[in-house]
């Protein structure tokens, strides 16, 4: 990661496509499971913010940042109003050779964003981003701007009530 | 598996359309789509800066654009409410509300071109008369080679600007012969600018108005055949006391 700051740092233009290759799993699979269909447009407009933001940084900005948490700041701050300019990019026609077939969901995927769904917005975005996306609990404290102690909180509360769902599905 | 396993492994991969929209979105690359024309259908690329080229459509377009342009283009949708604005574009020959990226060209030959743009359609122009619009009569040549480049043919008509001699010339979307049909289709006989051309009519006045023009200006159609009178320069229809069309501007 350091490393790739260094390149966007001196060649912003050149790296970029290496950038959005490095965090778009994460940024899709997380996005996905908070909102949905729409994830997908979210990842995408999370990507293309975060390039008009390290165009508009300074080198030595771009070098000292943390990118994970960076760009996760920038999802969850457009998730909570992604609706307002969704329609003004080019889209990509869906061709089907380029991705007819292709469905990069995990099997049972369904199942759990159902499970997910149930849960309130903060135990949902502590438990995706902590064990869904791995970030740190320092780091989501910091994205999330919660202390990290309510975090922790959040993420066991989370995983406690997921385990309740689970048991009432058995039964 | 835990829990916390079961979390991870929701963990996938992002489909490709997702880096895809994202280089759309940040212009690092062009989408493009095909569109009718009078020559047939062309390829129309776009990026968030505007529409960037415009070439035939075929198996070859996606190879001229990335060798031209150095980034690629893939399919895609155009952005809400561009594909009537490029419709209209291609209909009329000129850009008008439709915005144009002019990144890929100098600013001398960005001014030739919007001069090009501003070409009523079914009228045409010289090179000569383009080189002296941007305040450089000598530039002939470079408009010339503006025309051959431009990156928006259709859009920028720059097949409404022939030879200062009055001959058609070339066209890049396709050759001399789709510059002389995209002419008639417009409404301007190829045949007769030739014509003229050979007899050296460069120029046409009224008798009346004591007015000059371009033998294509709108004013200059409208002259009746008794009060036309026509000229190999303007040198000659000022000392015959004529003064130039504020319209067409010769």
């Amino acid at each position: 990661m350091e490393e790739l700051c260094n390149r966007l740092a001196v060649d912003l233009d050149g790296s970029f496509e290496e950038f959005v290759v490095v965090v778009r799993d994460d940024l899709h699979s997380g996005l996905r499971r908070l909102h949905g269909a729409d994830g997908e447009d979210l990842a995408q407009e999370t990507l293309i913010r975060a390039y008009r933001a390290l165009s508009s940084y300074e080198p030595d900005r771009i070098r000292e940042l943390r990118l994970r948490p960076w760009i996760w700041t920038i999802a969850l701050n457009l998730g909570r109003n992604w609706i307002r300019d969704r329609a003004r990019r080019p889209r990509a026609v869906a061709l089907d050779d380029e991705y007819g077939s292709e469905d990069p969901d995990p099997p049972d995927t369904a199942a759990w964003d159902a499970r997910l769904a149930r849960l309130g917005v903060t135990q949902r975005r502590a438990v995706v981003l902590r064990h869904v996306i791995d970030l740190s609990y320092a780091e989501i404290a910091e994205v999330t701007g919660r202390p990290e102690g309510t975090v922790k909180a959040d993420v066991s509360r989370g995983l406690a009530r997921l385990r309740t769902i689970m048991e009432e599905e058995e039964q | 598996m835990t829990l916390e396993e079961q979390l991870r492994g929701l963990r996938g991969s992002a489909p490709r359309h997702v880096t895809t929209e994202t280089l759309l979105g940040t212009g690092h690359i062009d989408g493009y789509a095909v569109f009718e024309s009078p020559v047939g259908p062309v390829a129309v690329s776009f990026n968030p800066a505007g529409v960037s080229a415009v070439d035939l459509a075929d198996d070859e377009s996606e190879t001229r654009f990335a060798e031209r342009f150095g980034r690629r283009m893939v399919p895609a949708r155009t952005p809400q409410g561009w594909n009537a604005k490029i419709g209209r574009a291609i209909e009329r020959g000129a850009p008008a509300d439709l915005p144009v990226d002019f990144r890929s060209v100098t600013p001398f030959r960005r001014s030739v071109l919007e001069i090009t743009a501003s070409i009523p359609r079914g009228q045409v122009r010289s090179y000569g008369w383009l080189a002296r619009q941007v305040g450089n009569d000598g530039a002939v040549r470079a408009v010339g080679s503006t025309m051959a480049s431009n990156p928006v043919p259709l859009i920028v008509p720059c097949h409404r600007v022939v030879r200062t001699d009055g001959a058609i010339g070339n066209y890049s979307l396709g050759g001399p012969h789709i510059k002389r049909a995209l002419l008639a289709h417009e409404g301007t006989d190829p045949m007769w600018l030739e014509s003229l051309a050979q007899r050296g009519v460069r120029y046409v006045g009224s008798a009346t108005t004591q007015i000059v023009c371009h033998p294509t200006c709108a004013h200059a159609r409208r002259i009746t055949d008794r009060h036309r009178v026509e000229f190999h320069s303007l040198e000659v229809a000022a000392t015959a006391g004529f003064r130039p069309c504020e319209m067409c501007r010769p």
